[in-house]
C-alpha cells in the first residue's frame, strides 16, 4: 500500500508504483506455483499407488532406456541454466544477449519435447498406451503433464518475444519474463522428480 | 435419456444433442423449464425497455471493484439459494409421501429423485456457500485492511465468471439433458462410463471443473492481497479475525483444489478416452478416487466454515461493546484447524478396511480438531460475558449458530469414533451431522455477516423485526426437519433412499416435513426483507447515513456506504487491533487531511466476463460431444487473451479534486455525530488500546 502521509514527487510515486506492482505480481506468480505444484504432487500420488497395477500389460521394466532419457533430461536442465543466462542479460538489458540465451533455451526445450514424443510414440507401439493399465493411464497423465506445461512454456517464449519487440525492457515485461523463468525452472525440479521417481524406478 | 447410437457416435454439428433430451412431457420439470424460459425473457424486456444494458455492462459486468462483483457473487448465491433450496422440499415432499400406502411411492421416479440429491449437494456446496462466502470476503476483506483493490483485480472478475459458468451449466442440466444421479461426490465406478454413459456426470465433471479453477484464482488472489496490500501499521496480529479466517481458508482453497481439478480431470480421463484410474479392470483403483476428493473434500468443510467464524468473532465483539475476548488464541485456534483439516479426511470412509492404526489415527485426530473449535465457542462466550450485548438481528444468527453448531459438533465427535461409525456409516445419520455443522456453522454465520455487513454494501439496513423473524424460522425449523432423521438413522435408515418400506420412520417424515416448511418460510422472509429493505433504501429508518451503523471496531466501517470506489480517500496508519474505535478514543476519526493524493486505479475491462463466459460454449461442446463448438471456444478464449495481453492503458488516477469533493461529503454526513453512539460511550471510554505491538 503506498504510504500516502509521505510527500512524493509524482516520478517517486511512479517508481514506487512499479516496485509495488512487481512485488505483487511475484509473489501471485509463487502462489500460482504452489497450486501447479499441488497438481503434480496428486499426479505424483496417483502414479505411486498405480506404480504396480500392470493389467497383464506390458511393464515399465521392459521398455525404459535409460540412456535415453539421460540425454533428454540433460537438455531440459541445460535448458534452465540457459535461462539463467537469459536473465543475466535481462539485468544487463542487454537485448542481444537475452534473445539469444532465450533462443538456445527454447531449441533446448523443443529437443527435449521431440524425444518425449518419440518416446510417447515408440512405447505406443510397444503396446503401453494409456488405456493399456493403470500403470501406463498414470505414467502418460503425469508424464504428459509435464509435457504440456513445457509446450506452454515454449509458446509463452514466443510471445514474450513479441512483447518484448513491441516494449522492449518495459516493468511489465520484465515481470512477465521473471514469472517465465520462474515457471520453467519450477518444471526442470518437477523433471528431476519425474526422472527419479518414474524412469529411475520403473527401469529397475 | 440419450439415443444409444449418439453415444458411441456423435453427430458432426450436433454432437450427443436431439430433441428427445428436452423434457417437454415431464410433468415436474416441463413447468419449471417454462416458468424460467417466461421470467428470462421477461428479465431481458424489461431491461431493454429500461435501456439498462449499457449501464449494467460498463457499471456491474465488466467492473473490477472488489466490490461490485462481491455483490454479485451474493446475487448468485442467493438465487442458487433458492434453487438448491426447492431440491430440499422435494426430497423431503417426496420421502414423506413415500411411506404412506395411500400416496404410493411417492412422485418422483428413481432416476429423477437421484438426480435431486445429487444437484442439492452440489448447488449448496459449490454454487450457494462458496460464492457467498466469497462475495462476503470480496466485500469486506480489502476495506478491513484498507486496501483500494484485491492485489489481481481482473483475475477477481474471472473467477467470478468462471464460477458463474459453473452455476449455469448446473441449471442448464435442469433443462438439457440430465444431470448427474451418482450423489454430490460422483463417487467411482458408478460414476464411470460403464454405469453412468448419459451426460449427467459430464455436466458434473464440467461446472466443477471450472468454479473449481475459479476458487483456486481468487484463493490466489486474496492471499496476495491480505499478505502484500494491508494498511500501514497494521501487522499480522493487528488484522481484523475475519481477515485472518479469510486468509487461512484461501490457504486452505490453495492447496486442496489442485487436488479435486486433477481428480476430476482423471475422471474426465477414464470417461472420455477410456484410461484406466478407476475402473472396475484393467488396474483402476476406485478407491483412489474416494481417498482423492476427500483430501480435497475435508478440507473443504473447514474452507467453508473459518470465513464464518470469523464473521461470528467480528458480529459478536460488535454487538458486545467490548474487544474480542481471547484474539490471539483465537487466531492461533484458526491456524491450527487450517493445518489439521488435512489429517482427517480418511474419517469419511473408516469402512473402507484400511486398518485398525489408520483408523485409529484419523480417529484421533478428528477429535483432536473438535479442540480448537471449542476454544472458539469459548472465545464468543466469554466476549458476551459481561458485555452489554445488544440483541440486534445479526446477533440472533451469533446465538443460533452457538447452540446449533455445538450440537452439530458433539454429533461429530460421535461419528469419529470408527467403532460408531461402523454402525452409523451411510446412515441418515451422517446427513443429520453433516447439516447440523454446515447451517449451524457456516449458514447461520454468513447470515451473521450478511445481516451485519448489507449496510456497508448497500447503504441500508436490513429490516430487523422480518431479520429475527427469519432467525428465529431457520432456527427451530432445522431442528424439526433434523432431529427426525438423527432418530432413523440410528434405527438404520440408510441416506439416498427414494422409496421408504418401513412405517415405524412415517412420523419422522411429517414432522421433518413441518421442520422444511418452517425453513421455507425463514428463507421467504429473508428474501422479502432484501428486496423491501432495498426499495426503502432512501427511508431514514433504513438508510445508513454515516458508514458506521453499529458503532463498530474496525476500518470497513470508516467510510461511506457503499463505499466510494477507491474505498479510502486517505489510508490511515493502524495502530491498535480495532482500529476505527482506537481513532474515535484518540479524537483523530473523521479529521480532514491537509492534503490528498491522487489515486492510482485499475480500469474496468471486457476480459473478464467474455473470457470468463467463453468457457461455457467449451464446457458444453466438451459435454454433448460437440468438438466443433470445443475448438472455436478454445481459440477464441487464447485469441481474447492474446488481445488482453497486448492492450495498454489498463489504469488511470483519480485526480485530487475528485477525492477532495467525495470525502468532504463523507466527512460532513459524519459533522453531527458523537463519536459513540450514547447509549455506548461509557462502555467504550473504559476501553484501553491493545498492549501488543509484535506481529
Amino acid at each position: 500500500m503506498t504510504e500516502l502521509t509521505n510527500d512524493h514527487d509524482i516520478h517517486d510515486d511512479h517508481h514506487h508504483h512499479e516496485a509495488e506492482t512487481a512485488d505483487r505480481y511475484m509473489f501471485g506468480f509463487w502462489l500460482y506455483v504452489i497450486t501447479d505444484c499441488l497438481l503434480f504432487s496428486t499426479l505424483f500420488a496417483t502414479y505411486a499407488v498405480m506404480s504396480q497395477s500392470f493389467a497383464n500389460g506390458v511393464t515399465p521394466h521392459e521398455l525404459f532406456n535409460l540412456k535415453f532419457v539421460a540425454v533428454e533430461t540433460a537438455l531440459l536442465l541445460l535448458s534452465s541454466f540457459t535461462f539463467g543466462m537469459a536473465m543475466l542479460g535481462a539485468n544487463n538489458s542487454n537485448m542481444a544477449k537475452m534473445k539469444l540465451w532465450l533462443m538456445i533455451t527454447a531449441v533446448l526445450g523443443l529437443g527435449f519435447l521431440s524425444m518425449e514424443l518419440y518416446e510417447f510414440v515408440h512405447f505406443s507401439h510397444e503396446g503401453a498406451i494409456p488405456q493399456t493399465s493403470g500403470y501406463w493411464t498414470a505414467f502418460y497423465s503425469l508424464v504428459a503433464t509435464h509435457g504440456i506445461h513445457v509446450t506452454i512454456g515454449l509458446i509463452w517464449m514466443l510471445i514474450l518475444s513479441i512483447h518484448f519487440k513491441r516494449d522492449g525492457f518495459s516493468n511489465e515485461n520484465r515481470i512477465r519474463l521473471s514469472c517465465l523463468s520462474l515457471f520453467w525452472h519450477f518444471l526442470d525440479i518437477i523433471w528431476i522428480c519425474v526422472f527419479s521417481f518414474v524412469y529411475l524406478r520403473g527401469a529397475m | 435419456m440419450v439415443h444409444t447410437d449418439l453415444i458411441k457416435d456423435p453427430h458432426v454439428l450436433t454432437g450427443k444433442l436431439h430433441w428427445g433430451v428436452i423434457p417437454f412431457t415431464d410433468p415436474v420439470v416441463a413447468p419449471v423449464m417454462f416458468a424460467a424460459i417466461f421470467i428470462g425473457i421477461a428479465l431481458v424486456l424489461f431491461v431493454t425497455y429500461k435501456k439498462l444494458w449499457g449501464y449494467l455492462w460498463s457499471e456491474w459486468f465488466t467492473s473490477v471493484d472488489h466490490k461490485k462483483i462481491g455483490i454479485m457473487y451474493c446475487i448468485a448465491a442467493l438465487v442458487m439459494l433458492v434453487r438448491g433450496f426447492s431440491d430440499a422440499i422435494l426430497m423431503r415432499t417426496h420421502q414423506a409421501l413415500s411411506t404412506s400406502d395411500s400416496f404410493g411411492a411417492g412422485y418422483l421416479p428413481p432416476e429423477h429423485y437421484d438426480q435431486i440429491f445429487t444437484a442439492h449437494g452440489v448447488i449448496m456446496i459449490f454454487f450457494v456457500a462458496t460464492p457467498l462466502m466469497i462475495g462476503i470476503m470480496n466485500v469486506v476483506m480489502p476495506l478491513q485492511i484498507g486496501a483500494r483493490d484485491v492485489a489481481f483485480p481482473f483475475l477477481n472478475s474471472l473467477s467470478f465468471y468462471l464460477f458463474l459458468v459453473g452455476a449455469l451449466l448446473v441449471n442448464i442440466s435442469l433443462f438439457v439433458g440430465e444431470f448427474a444421479a451418482v450423489g454430490w461426490l460422483a463417487y467411482t465406478p458408478l460414476s464411470g462410463i460403464e454405469y453412468s454413459p448419459g451426460v449427467g456426470v459430464d455436466y458434473w465433471i464440467w461446472a466443477l471443473q471450472i468454479s473449481g479453477i475459479g476458487t483456486t484464482l481468487t484463493a490466489v488472489n486474496f492471499i496476495a492481497t491480505i499478505l502484500k496490500m494491508r494498511a500501514p501499521g497494521m501487522t499480522l496480529m493487528k488484522m481484523p479475525v475475519f481477515t485472518w479466517t479469510t486468509f487461512c481458508a484461501n490457504v486452505i482453497a490453495l492447496i486442496i483444489f489442485p487436488i479435486l481439478t486433477i481428480a476430476i480431470l482423471q475422471l474426465t480421463l477414464d470417461r472420455y478416452l477410456d484410461f484406466n484410474f478407476f475402473t472396475n479392470d484393467d488396474g483402476g483403483n476406485q478407491m483412489m478416487w474416494v481417498n482423492l476428493v476427500w483430501a480435497w473434500g475435508h478440507p473443504e468443510v473447514y474452507f467453508l466454515v473459518l470465513p464464518a467464524f470469523g464473521m461470528i468473532s467480528e458480529v459478536t465483539a460488535t454487538f458486545s461493546r467490548k474487544k474480542l475476548f481471547g484474539y490471539v488464541s483465537l487466531v492461533w485456534a484458526t491456524v491450527v484447524i487450517m493445518i489439521l483439516s488435512f489429517l482427517v479426511w480418511l474419517h469419511h470412509f473408516f469402512t473402507m478396511g484400511s486398518g485398525a492404526s489408520v483408523n485409529a489415527f484419523f480417529g484421533i485426530m478428528t477429535m483432536i480438531i473438535g479442540i480448537p473449535t471449542g476454544v472458539k465457542l469459548y472465545n464468543w462466550i466469554f466476549t458476551m460475558y459481561k458485555g452489554r450485548v445488544e440483541l440486534t438481528a445479526s446477533m440472533w444468527w451469533v446465538i443460533a449458530m452457538l447452540i446449533t453448531f455445538t450440537i452439530g459438533g458433539m454429533t461429530g465427535v460421535m461419528l469419529s469414533i470408527p467403532a460408531n461409525d461402523f454402525v452409523l456409516h451411510n446412515s441418515m445419520f451422517v446427513p443429520a451431522h453433516f447439516h447440523n455443522v454446515i447451517i449451524g456453522g457456516a449458514v447461520y454465520g454468513y447470515f451473521a455477516g450478511f445481516t451485519y455487513w448489507f449496510p456497508k454494501a448497500t447503504g441500508a439496513k436490513l429490516n430487523e423485526t422480518l431479520g429475527k423473524w427469519s432467525v428465529a424460522l431457520w432456527f427451530f425449523g432445522y431442528f424439526f426437519a433434523w432431529v427426525p432423521l438423527y432418530y432413523t438413522g440410528f434405527d438404520g435408515m440408510t441416506r439416498r433412499l427414494q422409496y421408504i418400506d418401513n412405517p415405524d420412520w412415517q412420523l419422522s417424515m411429517y414432522v421433518a416435513l413441518i421442520g422444511v416448511a418452517l425453513i421455507a418460510a425463514g428463507v421467504a422472509i429473508q428474501v422479502f426483507n432484501i428486496g423491501w429493505t432495498l426499495y426503502k433504501r432512501n427511508d431514514p429508518e433504513y438508510r445508513d447515513e454515516t458508514g458506521d451503523p453499529w458503532d463498530a471496531h474496525t476500518l470497513e466501517w470508516y467510510t461511506t456506504s457503499p463505499p466510494q470506489f477507491y474505498n479510502f480517500g486517505q489510508v490511515p496508519v493502524i495502530n491498535d487491533r480495532d482500529p476505527l474505535l482506537d481513532m474515535k478514543q484518540k479524537d483523530a476519526a473523521y479529521k480532514r487531511p491537509e492534503k490528498y493524493e491522487r489515486i492510482h486505479m485499475p480500469k474496468n475491462t471486457w476480459a473478464g466476463p467474455v473470457l470468463g463466459l467463453l468457457t461455457l460454449p467449451m464446457g458444453f461442446g466438451f459435454i454433448w460431444h460437440i468438438w466443433w463448438m470445443v475448438i472455436v471456444s478454445i481459440t477464441a478464449i487464447f485469441a481474447c487473451w492474446m488481445k488482453l495481453s497486448f492492450e495498454r492503458d489498463k489504469d488511470y488516477y483519480v485526480e485530487v479534486p475528485e477525492v477532495e469533493d467525495l470525502e468532504d461529503k463523507f466527512l460532513k454526513s459524519n459533522e453531527n455525530r458523537s463519536y459513540y453512539f450514547e447509549k455506548n460511550a461509557k462502555y467504550y471510554k473504559k476501553w484501553k488500546p491493545t498492549k501488543r505491538t509484535d506481529g
